[in-house]
Order: C-alpha cells, then sequence, then structure tokens
C-alpha cells in the first residue's frame, strides 16, 4: 500500500475493485464505513455481486479478466473530457517525455508493441526508449502536444477504448461504465481524493501487474498519488506478506529489494553499476543511488567479519542465477514434476492446495526424495502420500512434519499491509513440544553447520561463514535459545566501526566552507557497537551493516520502535506516527511531496500530509522544513531550482511512470483475454492473450493443458475466500467455530445458469475443467449475472478456494481446476479467470 | 508488553464519577468479579490471519489462554476483529494441533511421531548429501564484451556456487525476524528456488 488503513477515511472517492475488503478484510471495512459517514462515495466493480458491493453506492460487474479493458475505457474518459489534473500530470509524471519515432502501438501492431520477438515470446524494451538531448537527458515538451510524447501516445493508445468496445468485452452495460467513470473522475480536482484498493482479483491474472499500471495512470491522472485518501492500496492476504517479501523470500530479491546476483556479475563492482540507475536530472533523487551501501551493508549483516574489502565482502558465497533464469513458483513445480529435485521445504505454505493447478503440485511432490514441512496443523501438502486416488505404498517421498508455535506462543514483529512493522510479545509457551519457526530454523542451522564442520563438503563456507550471534552464548560457544531481538537488532544494523559525519561533496562552482577552527571534536554519525539510526546512515565501505536497508530504524538506540504504542495523532489524518513504525523511517503516506504544489503548498489544505514551512529554523543555520509526515527526503519543494526535488524519488527521473519502459509486456497495459476464455477472438486486436505470458506446454506434462473456446468448459470460473475461512483454511478449517460457520465448499452460480443446467439450490454439482475436477454445493443466487459479451450470452461462476480433503466432508480444493498460466512481469498464476464446466450429480 | 489490567483501573475510576453522579453500578462491578480474566495475564499481539493487523488482548491463566479479544487502544481495529480474529484462542485450545515431530516413511501409509532430535539429525543429512550432490560451483553462461566497437558474445564459465537439488516454499505466515533468519539460511545452502505466498 502506498497509504495505509485507517486514511480509507480520507478519501472522497473509494474505488473498489480487484479486491473484496468487507469479506476479507473485514476490520478495515470500518474506514471505509467512516469515510462514507463523511460523505465519500464508494464504487464496487466485480464480476460477483460481494458483500462489498452491497455497501457501495455504486455496483457494476464485469467479465473476469477484462479489467484493462474497464480502465482503460476510464482512461479514454477522462482524457477526451478532460478531466485529469494537468498541473500533476505534467510536473509529476513523465507525461512530457519524447518516445522515439518509430515507436508503434497494438493499434497499428496489430496489438502488438514495437520490439516483440515471438520467438522468445518478448519484448526488447529498446524499442520503447526515450527521446535524448546531446547531453544524454531526455526530450521533453511541457505543452504535451508532440505526437510523440507520452501524453499524446496514451491519448491515441485510449482512444480505443470506446464503450462501445469496452462494454462488449467486459459485459458491463455503458451506462453502468459512463457512472464509474463520471464519479471516479471527479477526484481529478486538486483537493479531491479517490483511492484504489486491489488485492488478487488483480493481480492473479496473466495481465496482472497491467491490470495495477492501468489503475496507477488512472491515479496519476487524476493527481491522486502521494495525497491523504488516496493512492493505489493492495490489500495483501497474510498478515506478513509483507514482511515476507520485504524480507527477500522470493527467488529474485534479497532483503530491501535487492536484486538476487545473477553470474554475469561477477563482482560488487559490477553488481552496483548495474542496479544504480543513472540520471541526469538535477531535481531527481534517485534513491536507488544508495545501492551500493545497502548490497555491502546487506553482506556486512549476513557475513560480519568474513566479509571483508580484500574479498569483495565475500560477494562470491550469494548463490548466482544465471543470467534470465527464472526460479519462480511456477517454475519450482514444472522443475519437480521434472524430477530436477530431491528435496523441498514446505515451510509454512500449502502448495497442494494453494497452487495453481493442484494435481501438478500433487504429482510433483511424489517426485521428491524427501520433504520437510513446518506447520500447526495436517494439511494437503504434509499428507499429499495419502489423498484422494494415492496409493502410499507407490510414493517414495519420505516427509518430515515439524510442529511450529502459534502468532501468540513466540516473539517477534509483522508488517501490515499499510507497512507498519507491529511488534508481537508472547503470551504462553508453546504448545506441547511445538517450537517457534527461528528456534527451528536455528538448531537445523547448527545440526548442518557441525556436520559439514566434521565432514567437509560442497563449500562449506557459505554456510559455516555466516554471522549467527542471537542470544546467549554457553560455555561451549552454542546458543540454547534464540533471540529474535537481536534478529531484529541485525535486520537494523550497526555502525561497525567509529562512522564520522563528514560533509556532501562540493557541487561544481560550490566554495567549501571555512575550516572548523583547531580543536573541534569530529562529528560522528555513529560509534562503534552502535545500531544504525536510520538508512541514511549506512555506509558502502564495510563500517555499517545492515540485514534490510528498508527496516533501518525499526530498533535503533532509542528502542525497538515497533512496539510502540503512541497514541498521537497531530494531524489529525489518522497516520498515529508513534504507533509502532512503518518502513521507509516511518513514513505513513508514500511519495508524499507529491501532495504539495512546486512550492511546497498542499493541493488540498484541509487534509494536508506535509507541507513545506520556509521559515523553520534549522539547526546548521539555515531555514525551512517540512511539517507532517516524514517527507519523501528532506530537499526543499521543486520551486528551488538549486535544491528542490521531484516527488517520486525512487525513480531514476523523480517523477512517476505513465509510460513504463520497465514493464516486460508493453508500456501502456493493452486488453487481452486471458489463456482460457470465452472469446474467440479478442476484440480488441488480434493478439488473443497477453503476448509475453509465460505459457506452459512441455510435451509429457498431461497436467499442463488449457482449453479454450472447448463446449465441454463454457463457464467462466474465479476463485476468492470468505470471511470465516483464510487461505486454503489449513488454520481455520481446524477452528471449530468457523468451520461450524462456513462448513463446505460450494459454488455461487446465476439463476439463469441454474435453469439452463436443471441444477436447484442446495444440489450437489460437479465442476470441472480441462485439469480436474471438484464437488461442490450449489449456491443459486441472484449475485451472479450472466454477461452479454459480444452478443453472446456467457455465465460466471464463483468458488472458494479455501477447502481441502484433509478436513473430512469439506470437499477439495478449488485450485485443482486452475490453470498453469504466469503473468508476464511476476509469473503470479492466472487463477482468477479460467473455463469450467457443470453438472448435476446424481 | 502487558497491560497490567488497565481496563479494570478504567472502569473504578469512571465508577467513582459515576457514584458520585448517582448512577448504581453494583451489578456492572458483581459482573466483573465474575469475568474468568479477573486475575489472568494480559498480552498484546497482533493478529496472524489478514493483512490488516489488528490489536489484540491475550488474556493467559496458568500457561492456559483463556481468551482473547480486540485491543481498544489500538488505532486500526479499535477494540473490533473479524470472526477470524474472535476464535484465535481456538488455535491452543485445539486437538488437532501437531505438537510432536512426525515422519512418514518411504511407502508407509501411516504417520509415526519421532523425537525432535532424531528428526532434525535426519533432516540435516539429508540436506547436506542433496547440497553436496547438487551444489554447481560455476555455470557455462553467455556475456556480451565489446572487442573495440563491436559487441560480440561469448561464453564464460562463471561463478555460481548454488544448490540446484533444493527448493522451498514460505512463508508469510513468519514473524519478520524469521522471514530474515530463514532467507539467510537457505542463502548460505546455496538455494536459489525460493519462494512463497507473495507470488501466488
Amino acid at each position: 500500500m502506498t497509504n495505509h488503513f485507517i486514511d480509507f477515511k480520507n478519501s472522497d472517492v473509494i474505488l473498489i475493485m480487484g479486491s473484496n475488503p468487507a469479506e476479507n478484510h473485514p476490520v478495515s471495512f470500518r474506514w471505509i464505513m467512516k469515510a462514507k459517514e463523511a460523505g465519500a462515495k464508494v464504487i464496487c466493480v466485480d464480476p460477483r455481486f460481494t458483500r462489498s458491493a452491497s455497501k457501495a453506492d455504486l455496483y457494476a460487474s464485469l467479465r473476469s479478466g477484462t479489467d484493462i479493458a474497464f480502465l482503460g475505457g476510464m482512461i479514454n474518459y477522462i482524457l477526451q473530457n478532460k478531466l485529469y489534473f494537468e498541473q500533476y500530470v505534467r510536473d509529476y509524471t513523465n507525461s512530457a517525455y519524447l518516445v522515439n519515432a518509430d515507436f508503434k502501438m497494438p493499434g497499428d501492431l496489430a496489438g502488438l508493441f514495437s520490439g516483440y520477438d515471438a520467438k522468445k515470446r518478448s519484448y526488447s524494451a529498446k524499442a520503447w526508449s526515450f527521446q535524448k538531448n546531446a547531453d544524454e537527458s531526455i526530450k521533453k515538451d511541457p505543452t504535451l502536444q508532440d505526437p510523440n510524447c507520452v501524453f499524446q501516445l496514451l491519448k491515441k493508445h485510449y482512444g480505443r477504448y470506446t464503450l462501445d468496445l469496452v462494454s462488449k468485452t467486459t459485459g458491463t452495460p455503458k451506462e453502468k461504465l459512463l457512472e464509474v467513470y463520471k464519479l471516479y473522475a471527479s477526484t481529478g480536482k486538486p483537493d479531491k481524493a479517490g483511492t484504489e484498493l486491489y488485492a488478487m482479483g488483480w493481480t492473479q491474472h496473466t495481465v496482472g501487474t497491467q491490470n495495477i499500471r492501468a489503475m496507477v495512470i488512472v491515479q496519476l491522472l487524476l493527481g491522486n498519488m502521494g495525497i491523504a485518501g488516496g493512492g493505489i492500496n493492495a490489500l495483501r492476504g497474510e498478515s506478513n506478506v509483507q514482511g515476507s517479501t520485504d524480507h527477500g523470500l522470493l527467488f529474485h530479491i534479497l532483503p530491501g529489494y535487492l536484486p538476487v546476483p545473477s553470474a554475469d556479475l561477477k563482482d560488487t563492482t559490477a553488481y552496483i553499476e548495474k542496479y544504480t540507475p543513472k540520471t541526469k536530472d538535477p531535481q531527481s533523487a534517485n534513491w536507488w543511488a544508495n545501492r551500493n551501501k545497502y548490497l555491502i551493508s546487506y553482506l556486512k549483516a549476513i557475513y560480519g567479519a568474513k566479509a571483508t574489502k580484500e574479498n569483495d565482502f565475500a560477494y562470491s558465497l550469494l548463490p548466482k542465477l544465471d543470467p534470465g533464469m527464472n526460479g519462480s513458483w511456477l517454475m519450482i513445480f514444472d522443475n519437480m514434476i521434472k524430477g530436477k529435485f530431491k528435496g523441498f521445504f514446505a515451510w509454512g505454505q500449502n502448495p497442494a492446495c494453494s497452487g495453481a493447478n493442484s494435481n501438478k503440485v500433487r504429482n510433483s511432490l511424489a517426485k521428491l526424495d524427501w520433504m520437510v514441512t513446518a506447520n500447526l496443523f495436517d494439511n494437503e501438502t504434509a499428507s499429499f502420500w495419502k489423498g484422494p486416488d494415492t496409493d502410499p505404498s507407490k510414493i517414495k517421498t519420505e516427509v518430515f512434519f515439524l510442529p511450529v508455535a502459534a502468532s501468540f506462543e513466540k516473539e517477534g514483529s509483522i508488517t501490515n499491509s499499510g507497512r507498519w512493522a507491529q511488534w508481537r510479545t508472547a503470551a504462553v509457551k508453546p504448545l506441547g513440544q511445538s517450537k517457534p519457526d527461528a528456534e527451528i530454523i536455528h538448531e537445523l542451522y547448527q545440526k548442518i553447520k557441525a556436520l559439514y564442520a566434521k565432514e567437509g563438503g560442497a563449500l562449506p563456507e557459505q554456510l559455516t561463514s555466516l554471522t549467527w550471534n542471537y542470544g546467549f552464548k554457553r560455555a561451549d560457544g552454542t546458543i540454547k535459545t534464540i533471540d529474535t531481538h537481536a534478529i531484529a537488532k541485525e535486520i537494523n544494523g550497526y555502525f561497525l566501526e567509529d562512522v564520522e559525519d563528514k560533509p556532501k561533496p562540493l557541487k561544481p562552482g560550490e566554495k567549501a566552507p571555512p575550516p572548523p577552527p583547531p580543536g573541534t571534536p569530529k562529528k560522528m554519525l555513529g560509534k562503534k557497537g552502535e545500531l544504525a539510526g536510520s538508512f541514511g546512515q549506512l555506509q558502502a565501505n564495510g563500517s555499517t551493516s545492515s540485514g534490510n536497508w528498508l527496516y533501518t530504524q525499526s530498533y535503533n538506540e532509542k528502542g525497538n520502535m515497533m512496539s510502540r504504542r503512541g497514541r498521537k495523532d497531530p494531524t489529525g489524518l489518522g497516520m498515529f506516527p508513534e504507533w509502532t513504525w512503518c518502513w521507509p523511517v516511518n513514513r505513513r503516506i508514500l511519495y508524499n511531496r507529491a501532495s504539495v504544489n512546486l512550492d511546497g503548498k498542499p493541493y488540498n489544505l484541509k487534509k494536508a500530509v506535509v507541507y513545506w514551512n520556509p521559515n523553520a529554523p534549522l539547526p546548521n543555520g539555515k531555514t525551512g522544513a517540512w511539517v507532517g509526515d516524514v517527507p519523501d527526503g528532506p530537499w526543499p519543494p521543486m520551486a528551488n531550482e538549486k535544491e528542490g526535488k521531484k516527488p517520486f524519488i525512487m525513480k531514476p527521473d523523480g517523477v512517476a511512470s505513465i509510460f513504463g519502459s520497465g514493464l516486460k509486456d508493453g508500456p501502456f497495459p493493452e486488453h487481452y483475454e486471458p489463456v482460457e476464455s470465452p472469446v474467440a477472438d479478442n476484440f480488441f486486436s488480434k493478439q488473443q492473450s497477453n503476448p509475453a505470458s509465460k505459457i506452459f506446454k512441455d510435451a509429457g506434462i498431461k497436467e499442463d493443458v488449457l482449453a479454450t473456446n472447448d463446449p465441454r468448459f463454457p463457464l467462466v470460473a474465479t476463485t476468492y475466500r470468505v470471511t470465516e475461512h483464510w487461505q486454503t483454511g489449513v488454520m481455520t478449517r481446524n477452528t471449530p467455530w468457523l468451520l461450524e460457520l462456513q462448513p463446505r465448499q460450494f459454488c455461487e452460480i446465476s439463476i439463469e445458469l441454474a435453469k439452463e443446467k436443471n441444477i436447484s439450490n442446495g444440489d450437489l454439482v460437479e465442476i470441472s475443467s480441462a485439469r480436474g475436477k471438484i464437488e461442490a454445493v450449489a449456491m443459486v443466487t441472484v449475485r451472479m449475472k450472466p454477461f452479454q459479451i459480444g452478443g453472446k450470452t456467457v455465465h460466471q461462476i464463483g468458488l472458494p478456494w479455501c477447502f481441502g480433503w484433509t478436513t473430512p466432508g469439506v470437499g477439495d480444493a478449488a485450485n485443482l481446476l486452475t490453470p498453469t498460466a504466469g503473468d508476464a512481469n511476476t509469473m503470479i498464476p492466472e487463477t482468477k479467470a479460467f473455463m469450467v464446466g457443470i453438472a448435476r450429480k446424481g | 508488553m502487558a497491560v497490567s489490567r488497565r481496563d479494570f483501573f478504567k472502569l473504578s475510576g469512571s465508577g467513582l464519577a459515576a457514584a458520585t453522579l448517582g448512577y448504581n453500578l453494583a451489578p456492572v462491578e458483581s459482573k466483573a468479579e465474575d469475568l474468568p480474566i479477573r486475575y489472568a495475564r494480559e498480552t498484546t499481539t497482533i493478529c496472524p490471519y489478514c493483512s490488516v493487523g489488528c490489536g489484540m488482548i491475550v488474556h493467559t491463566l496458568g500457561g492456559d489462554v483463556i481468551n482473547v479479544e480486540g485491543d481498544p487502544d489500538h488505532p486500526i481495529s479499535e477494540g473490533a476483529l473479524c470472526p477470524k480474529g474472535s476464535s484465535v484462542y481456538q488455535l491452543r485450545d485445539n486437538k488437532a494441533r501437531v505438537t510432536k515431530p512426525l515422519y512418514r516413511a518411504p511407502g508407509a501409509s501411516e504417520w509415526k511421531e519421532v523425537s525432535w532430535d532424531w528428526a532434525l539429525d535426519e533432516i540435516a543429512l539429508k540436506v547436506k548429501k542433496t547440497r553436496d550432490a547438487s551444489f554447481m560451483p560455476t555455470s557455462k553462461i553467455k556475456i556480451k564484451e565489446k572487442v573495440g566497437s563491436v559487441e560480440v558474445e561469448k561464453e564464460i564459465e562463471a561463478v555460481v556456487n548454488r544448490t540446484m537439488g533444493m527448493a522451498s516454499v514460505g512463508s508469510a505466515a513468519l514473524d519478520n525476524e524469521e522471514c530474515y533468519l530463514y532467507q539467510k539460511f537457505l542463502r548460505g545452502l546455496g538455494l536459489v528456488y525460493i519462494e512463497h505466498q507473495a507470488r501466488i
């Protein structure tokens, strides 16, 4: 989330699309209702009339997988009717940038952008480059009139998204589209805020990233980023999926979003060179220019004294990918089913239920020699060897089940969607012999390390060089119980030497200040052994450590910031700066300097996130400071041409990207059909599905089958959760109250489809896809309605995915039906739009 | 952080004020006397389910969790909880919790209870064996190099130091410190196939 949950109350229009907070983030909905009480309007767009829809002022339905068409129509409406916030678009986005004259878009290129290689199913982003001046700076047209400028290209591209074409694709009536567009576009006024709440309804598509990009473009056009009540807000699924992502439990990132190194980057110099963006814009803060400090501090955190300048901070010990190698979820199970792995950890996760195409996952597990699972309860992954239609005697996989402590039986922090890292204290000891995950990891590490010490083996230093100072050491040097505070401090980072606070290097032409009188003590940033105060203090020379630069400040010399319980709310906007701690540096609203004009004056004076006070005295004798939320850097507003900086500091050029050159499937979002679709020919172009998405077509993998326009599977299906269950239901299916409230797999179908298929409410039905089948109880409801798609009636059904066979009588996983196909950018599987058939059982 | 029965002080404080105003609080006070949480220890925590991060108070007595309720001081949830949050105590008071390490041998049709030491020793042996057998110190990759003014592609043997025979998924259900420790441990073993819930 760019903003946070309480901030919903500051919104004027709330668009719920791709999520269902009333059902899945119930307590957050209080803040949506508070906004409503204050006069805000709520829009809900969803294939199904959800619990969130029931509280909305305006509901519109759309067929699953057509969000880009819907939002593309909105972009077109905003541009045609000049409802955008012109000054914001000009000052804070790349709308004025000139794209090279050879660049072509889907309207002229049969659904493709320039630079496509059909053989590789990928684009060369070189074809999307900007025009450059002689000094390598980007050419711009501040009048936004040049036909090659981003703004004009945007207009041209979305000019194709007419109401007729959008409605024909989404199935949303034209008048509904207009109602939604008009209401949401009303937030384009400088003092109005619109927010968007999405979740897996947007990410689990082969165009998932572009769904979000389409909304980002809307938010930028309307000036809704960086403001109170605005932003683009991912309502994430798990209590700590934000934290687990921040800490790099993914194949492509180390903690703090540092890319995992690839083999072509042979040393830290090559790594830093590749991942440090460059800018010619003097007003760009270009925050990733600090990459070197964060990488070296990470290496110092994990390898400690074993990382020296002489050995390039032990960079060679970090495991490396081949260039372009993809180790993501779908690839793991594709490799596993091909027998490429001997061992597997399913640690606090249930892929046999949560993984797309779960039959493929379950059959993969049978190819392993051994598997370790860590969980509170038995589940479909741990016991896959005795699952439905499985003969245990034929499964050779050895399985270890490690029982873990519940959240309130251990100590540590979790980070919510609003980036608040909140500390939890142990209330009781772990139940029975169960142990906190950290304790199990610790013990396993000690045992493996001891084996390497005894026997040697493949590069033991990779493991034995790790720092492991996590608590009181016994006489023999071992640590009995792991101390999570010590880990939290390592994440925050330390000064490893005394570090002097040196003045910034002089700019060309700048005069050096007079030298201090002799005998003046050196100004220090920090002393050896102290915790680093914030990431601005981290160094690239090995004199500091930090396990994750984003969390530097979370546990510093002031104490454990994540356990704070201060209730002050000085702005009245609900930011609660003294309640726990949020990354980065306790900034509650990201990009908050986009909420003010070039002089630092808030566009909305009533809900000012930050403002510039030119008269505020500073310790160095100068004046001028930001007031309010922690700003995106201390620099003065942009009107100060010498020192002012642009607000989008994580972008190399300081402005937000309407034109996104970094995407893998096009600089503007374009509508493509899901890999399984009821439409034979995409109405927008000849290109049926995302040309850069990942399709699994290996001969011999019988589970990887797709069925588009197949008469056996004529219905669009989507999956979702229910309030009473969480994810695959491992915890909630084992909670008696919750299982009683929501006892088994059901399937929501329309009255019209029920009639057609002779199904009554409460009937047992079988739902099948090209990959599997499940049983469910039919719930015949007005909440589902058939769509008119290109003159054809198309039915959609809905399935919760929180059930599985280890709980008797609840039915098996909806993911047995879903396909193996990955988003072009993230490789998130397309589980929110796929094709099925339905039949009454018996 | 334990909250030390703050609510009871609040209640008695307002009770005094109310008494002077003439309200009869006797029924409320006698009800409070009877509450099983009266002598319980209070510990604050955050809900383990969705990502809103609601505050909770866990009441414990003699090593048992006897009640979990919303934390009224928490600025996001202000004491509210959804059905999942409200039933968190049943994760403890629960016969289905696995409380001992289990092992399933090749071809076996049932789990067997084992000791922690045995389980972790066995896992350590398997991890080491798999790592040693599948460790790739180098990999043949193609790089582009400038020769004069021309870019040419050439194959090199590059250091990768990675383990190919193991993968890991999980977990967004771990605490931050555990996530960090887990990625450090896995990368220390040379794993590159590291994924979790964020990808699905």
